[in-house]
């Protein structure tokens, strides 16, 4: 059992990763959590349901990790008095996702708490919960102006650059406030929610097999990951399991997709170094990358390739030579750029130091994923927490202490080669016959179902629930991004204001996986 | 210097032909004088928008700067500010947050300017549709000139698109 407690029941999923639910009131909720803290874990994703049909309850639902696996703990909550503690200060990477689960649910931690709006600017009135059932959204419209009382730094010279929501370059919307002293950064505020486009909603009125499409756009670079997730998810609730070759087709489209995104940033790290040769011969990977997998698997980004069940894609032999051929092609061209990244003066003096996160802080706030390796938080799901086929792969984590641009950059470097050692390892594990996926049809009554899957910047979850009559009545997907976001507000402190491209480029988060 | 220079000799030229117009991604008549499309023609520049999407389109726009594809070759070049911008590049579908920003970088953006959408959700609002949260399509909220669906449109598709902007094509398909 990963976490004992008197009144804590724990039931283990029928999962594909060690994982278990329990329901505990909120009175106990801090204590568990403060166990996990103590023993060295962290919170994966918190959200809320509307259980008010069924039980007469809203649901809070807190996924947090130790050594163990996941736990999902539910904690209901009257729909008269929908609170419970605030887990912010045990873990601070609660705090955004605390506040989203009032803008959306109508659910809030008690005294304490941070309650400024986070996702909710002026689309929808502060009474009206989106995701309530009851949810009038022709009644609930709004055309107000989002009034967010940003932070202000006073003093001496002390002046504001705002940025945003439409970027100078070609990225997606957010707004950043910086307060800055000449060219230092004395804060940066981040301002999200601009792409919240009801994707949470819009899952409630889709059957199981639209759900999967959606998943795999909810942040459209880890199409693969959040596909994977959700198929996770509804294959626990069915209690069935992929086929084998099914799933090690999953694990080579994951890791291709790991190797597509860090050869598009190792491209844009150098071009933010004014080493714009480095970007053009990154992209000129990469496009070769997305050419191979528009041929072998009839997507560039390799969207729609995996539905709850099984895959939609098949490789036949001549596929196989073609990814074997790739494979030595990207590690003779990429062992020439690392050379040549490593040994140029001018990109290590920009990297190094730049942007850096202690590995106490990053502890304290919870990094995860590829930037939280960067800064010695070994946890890499694909190691701890092996799936099939992970667990006949034996992963090697990339792990770096320095946290800094030049450890996320040698993490993504580590890492591709690592995936290009493994995308072999899987080619061999691939056996000819091709047993048919039998696509999962729905989902029993009253199911739910978690899946979690480390994708190229970190642990993507998604969650289904399930109604009286097995559709989905509640769909959460969780990016790392949440956890993320936080830390790089830290990250650009006492940095100049031109570094900022450069040290948010070496995070690279998604702002539409976190706004949704 | 060596190895970087030793290492583009190697790569070579890349970059491929490029497509041509296709009328049928046209959503109004050429609104444009000859005139103004030749000055456009010979140095473009483009703002991109994300109005709320899911960053798959954006991927696909990156793609189109890479040598293989190299829209700067074609004197075609995104700049910073739609107020240096004679075209929009804007993906979708609307969110409802970012609607009063989308329609502030088309009203800033000097005349005469053209408006692509790019991807399904720009077109019609995808699987993401209208909802509370979404105005759907690209066109619910700004004039758009040329559509590219696809999800996400091949940069081909893309350049295509941009090419059908400010070619002078006069049917209109809807």
């Amino acid at each position: 059992m990963p976490i004992k407690h008197p009144n804590l029941k724990l039931s283990r999923f029928s999962d594909a990763i060690p994982a278990w639910t329990g329901e505990i009131a909120a009175a106990d909720l801090l204590e568990v959590c403060q166990q996990v803290r103590d023993g060295g874990g962290r919170l994966v994703a918190l959200w809320g349901s509307d259980a008010r049909q069924s039980r007469g309850v809203f649901l809070l639902h807190v996924v947090l990790v130790n050594e163990s696996g996941l736990v999902c703990i539910n904690v209901p909550l009257t729909e008269a008095h929908p609170h419970y503690p605030d887990i912010s200060p045990l873990f601070p990477a609660a705090i955004r996702m605390q506040r989203a689960s009032y803008d959306m649910l109508g659910i809030h931690p008690l005294e304490g708490a941070d309650h400024r709006k986070w996702v909710r600017h002026g689309a929808w009135h502060s009474a009206s919960f989106p995701l309530r059932k009851d949810f009038d959204a022709q009644a609930s419209r709004s055309d107000e102006a989002d009034d967010y009382a940003l932070v202000q730094v006073a003093g001496d010279g002390v002046h504001e650059i705002a940025v945003g929501p439409v970027h100078a370059g070609i990225i997606e919307p957010g707004h950043f406030r910086f307060s800055v002293i000449g060219e230092r950064v004395l804060r940066l505020e981040e301002r999200l929610g601009y792409v919240h486009k009801g994707i949470e909603k819009r899952f409630e009125s889709l059957d199981l097999q639209r759900g999967a499409k959606l998943a795999g756009r909810v942040s459209g670079d880890t199409t693969v990951a959040y596909a994977w997730a959700y198929a996770m998810a509804a294959e626990s609730i069915a209690r069935i399991t992929p086929t084998e070759r099914a799933l090690w087709l999953r694990a080579l489209l994951l890791e291709r997709e790991r190797v597509l995104n860090h050869l598009g940033d190792l491209g844009y790290l150098g071009n933010d170094v004014a080493l714009a040769f480095g970007l053009t011969q990154f992209w000129i990977l990469k496009e070769q990358v997305m050419r191979n997998n528009a041929t072998l698997f009839g997507h560039r980004y390799l969207m729609d390739s995996i539905v709850p069940g099984g895959v939609t894609v098949k490789l036949d032999a001549s596929g196989k030579q073609l990814i074997e051929q790739e494979c030595a092609m990207l590690e003779r061209e990429v062992t020439v750029l690392r050379g040549i990244y490593e040994e140029h003066a001018g990109v290590q003096d920009r990297f190094i130091g730049t942007g850096r996160v202690e590995p106490k802080l990053a502890a304290q706030l919870g990094l995860c994923g590829m930037a939280g390796r960067a800064s010695a938080q070994a946890w890499d799901a694909r190691v701890q927490f092996a799936c099939a086929p992970y667990d006949k792969l034996d992963v090697k984590m990339a792990t770096y202490n320095n946290g800094d641009v030049a450890a996320r950059v040698i993490v993504r470097f580590d890492e591709l080669f690592e995936s290009l050692r493994l995308i072999r390892q899987i080619l061999v594990n691939l056996i000819h016959e091709e047993a048919p996926t039998r696509v999962l049809e729905g989902l029993p009554a009253n199911g739910f179902g978690v899946g979690m899957v480390e994708g190229w910047r970190g642990e993507v979850l998604v969650a289904i629930h399930t109604d009286a009559e097995g559709k989905l009545t509640r769909v959460h997907a969780h990016d790392p991004s949440w956890q993320n976001w936080p830390v790089l507000e830290h990250a650009i402190i006492d940095n100049i204001v031109p570094d900022f491209p450069l040290i948010n480029k070496s995070f690279n988060l998604s702002y539409s996986g976190q706004d949704l | 210097m060596y190895p970087i220079l030793k290492q583009i000799w190697k790569t070579g030229i890349k970059t491929e032909a490029y497509p041509q117009a296709d009328e049928a991604m046209r959503l109004t008549t050429q609104r444009l004088q000859q005139e103004i499309l030749d000055v456009f023609g010979g140095a473009l520049a483009i703002r991109m928008v994300d109005a709320g999407s899911c960053n798959g389109c954006e991927l696909e726009i990156h793609a189109v700067n890479n040598a293989y594809y190299n829209i700067e070759g074609l004197g075609i070049r995104f700049v910073a500010s739609p107020r240096h911008a004679d075209l929009l590049l804007v993906t979708g579908p609307v969110s409802r947050h970012m609607e009063v920003a989308l329609k502030r970088t088309y009203d800033a953006t000097p005349e005469p300017k053209l408006v692509v959408a790019i991807g399904e959700c720009a077109c019609d609002g995808g699987i993401f549709g209208e909802s509370y949260a979404s105005c759907g399509k690209i066109s619910n909220v700004i004039p758009v000139d040329v559509v590219v669906s696809g999800c996400p449109p091949t940069p081909t598709a893309i350049l295509q698109g941009i090419l059908t902007a400010i070619s002078a094509g006069h049917v209109a398909q809807k």
